[in-house]
């Protein structure tokens, strides 16, 4: 599904600041499995996604999407086979247009330039999509997503990546600006999506229970590159404080 | 005010309306105020008038349009392709565009079309208020519907929250091309209309064209106070009429004409500060 081979980003290249974000990174994710990401500040889990989206240049190395070679391809025309949240709420969503239609910007573009964006299909769709969530945003069609709280504008920013399902789904921290309460509900829904469309998802977090018992493998970077990599039973007997000791300070 | 001088001062602000909806896609859906502007009302002009003289009129108001978006596109050209910062990109094809209206207008700096080969949609006094109602519905309703495209919902999206459209599959460079130069389009034809309006083409008649515009959005605003595209629409069409109507009741009490670019920007800071006042206010009255 996901295949990096001897991945390198270097920041800086040439310069005295010069920097490898990520060294060397190999990893192969077949489909269909959800992978959490560890790593301290700095350790390159960023960069991973970022190269995976094309919004980092990789220095050296290739990237396979689906046995496609797409190291050298565009994000604007990556970003058709990739969804990606982010951890602030407010980048994923355009404040001043309503629910439906940014959820009709992830969903309808697909039927061409000039068509209506939202028809009654589309609506009916919307809110059976979003009452699933169960948050009451189904009667919100109509409101400025601005409007709504850190929680809600996520939820709604995480079913525009997963209307139309994406290939590879990137969630980059995005629980952790939110309150305890709407962070659960966010993982909660994540889950639930990522397991009813068979989803292949990448997870960045920097909350180890969450790392733990959400997903079917986890990764650990520290300095640019892949230093542990659990999978099923050895991933399942690791406590929290296990992992401490797999960061370098 | 008699009747006469209020109906005239409509037609005018139907026209300049055209204008305002121009405006209103760089300035509210794409949050890029265009100083443009000053340049490609006077291109609209220029390119009518001189159709106008050769018998073509109706052509002109066409050629006008297409002559406005090419203005946009060489905004957006150098906004994103070479990289120059927003307001700038605007002023410097502003700039040159001075040199090119003069072109057009084969080195006069102006023209009259009091005789004219055939006559424009405008030069009947009967008929001109409502040629002028029916061409400005028919754009606000096009552009409704466009704003309601996948397209039109791509090109707010990218004003309103560029960030995440550079991260999803659009391409955000054409989307500037496509607002800025459907934003000039509107202004041209909007200079168009007055020229064939006033039978006359300056080629400084441009001066200050921004901001007028942009006091019919903001007049509107105020008097509507919701937000979404309809009302905006709505609301730059209403403000643009009403600022013109205020502008005819200011030359009525006595202000000579050359001074109405001072009134035009005075008004325009007002209300744009007035929510800020109010704010002020609001603050001193729960201090006391």
């Amino acid at each position: 599904m996901l295949e990096l081979k001897d991945v390198s980003v270097i920041f800086n290249q040439g310069t005295s600041l010069e920097k490898r974000a990520l060294d060397g990174v190999s990893v192969h994710i077949p489909e269909g499995q959800f992978v959490t990401v560890l790593g301290s500040n700095g350790a390159g889990k960023s960069t991973f996604f970022n190269v995976i989206t094309g919004a980092a240049p990789a220095a050296a190395g290739t990237i396979l999407l689906d046995g496609q070679d797409i190291t050298a391809q565009k994000e604007h025309v990556r970003s058709r086979s990739i969804g990606r949240l982010f951890q602030n709420p407010e980048h994923g969503t355009a404040p001043h247009l309503t629910v439906e239609e940014n959820l009709a910007l992830a969903y309808s573009r697909s039927r061409g330039p000039f068509s209506r964006a939202i028809r009654k299909e589309e609506q009916a769709l919307f809110r059976e999509k979003l009452k699933s969530l169960d948050m009451g945003l189904e009667d919100r069609l109509k409101t400025p997503i601005g409007l709504l709280s850190g929680g809600q504008r996520q939820a709604v920013a995480l079913m525009m990546a997963v209307l139309n399902p994406p290939k590879l789904l990137l969630l980059d921290e995005h629980t952790a600006a939110l309150d305890p309460k709407s962070a659960r509900k966010i993982l909660e829904i994540t889950n639930d999506l990522v397991r009813r469309e068979h989803m292949t998802a990448l997870m960045i977090t920097h909350n180890m229970t969450d790392a733990l018992t959400n997903g079917d493998r986890l990764l650990i970077f520290n300095d640019g590159r892949i230093t542990q990599d659990f999978s099923g039973e050895e991933k399942n007997r690791l406590r929290p404080a296990d992992l401490l000791d797999f960061y370098e300070v | 005010m008699s009747t006469g001088v209020i109906i005239r001062a409509v037609e005018l602000g139907l026209i300049f309306s055209v204008l305002s909806l121009g405006e209103y896609i760089t300035v509210k859906v794409m949050d890029s105020p265009d100083l443009t502007v000053d340049g490609s009302f006077v291109t609209g002009g220029c390119t009518a008038a001189m159709l106008t003289l050769a018998g073509y009129p109706n052509l002109g108001l066409a050629a006008a349009f297409a002559a406005g978006l090419l203005c946009g596109c060489v905004t957006a050209f150098l906004q994103t392709k070479m990289k120059i910062q927003g307001l700038l990109a605007g002023i410097l094809t502003m700039t040159g565009l001075y040199s090119i209206n003069l072109r057009i207008m084969q080195g006069a700096p102006n023209v009259s079309l009091h005789a004219v080969p055939k006559a424009t949609i405008l030069a009947n006094p009967a008929t001109v208020l409502y040629v002028l109602i029916a061409i400005v519905a028919v754009i606000v309703a096009l552009m409704y519907v466009f704003f309601k495209t996948n397209l039109g919902l791509m090109l707010r999206a990218a004003g309103d929250n560029e960030e995440m459209i550079r991260s999803s599959s659009v391409n955000v460079d054409a989307m500037k091309f496509l607002g800025f130069a459907l934003s000039n389009g509107l202004v041209a034809l909007s200079g168009a209309l007055l020229v064939q309006f006033q039978k006359f083409a300056d080629v400084t008649g441009g001066t200050g064209m921004l901001v007028l515009g942009l006091a019919g959005i903001i007049i509107g605003e105020a008097i509507f106070r919701r937000s979404g595209i309809g009302f905006g629409l709505a609301a730059s069409v209403t403000g643009a009429i009403l600022y013109r109507l205020l502008y005819t009741f200011a030359l009525q009490l006595g202000f000579p004409a050359t001074d109405m670019n001072l009134v035009s920007a005075v008004l325009v800071a007002i209300t744009i500060s007035i929510p800020h006042l109010q704010k002020l206010k609001k603050k001193r009255g729960s201090h006391a």
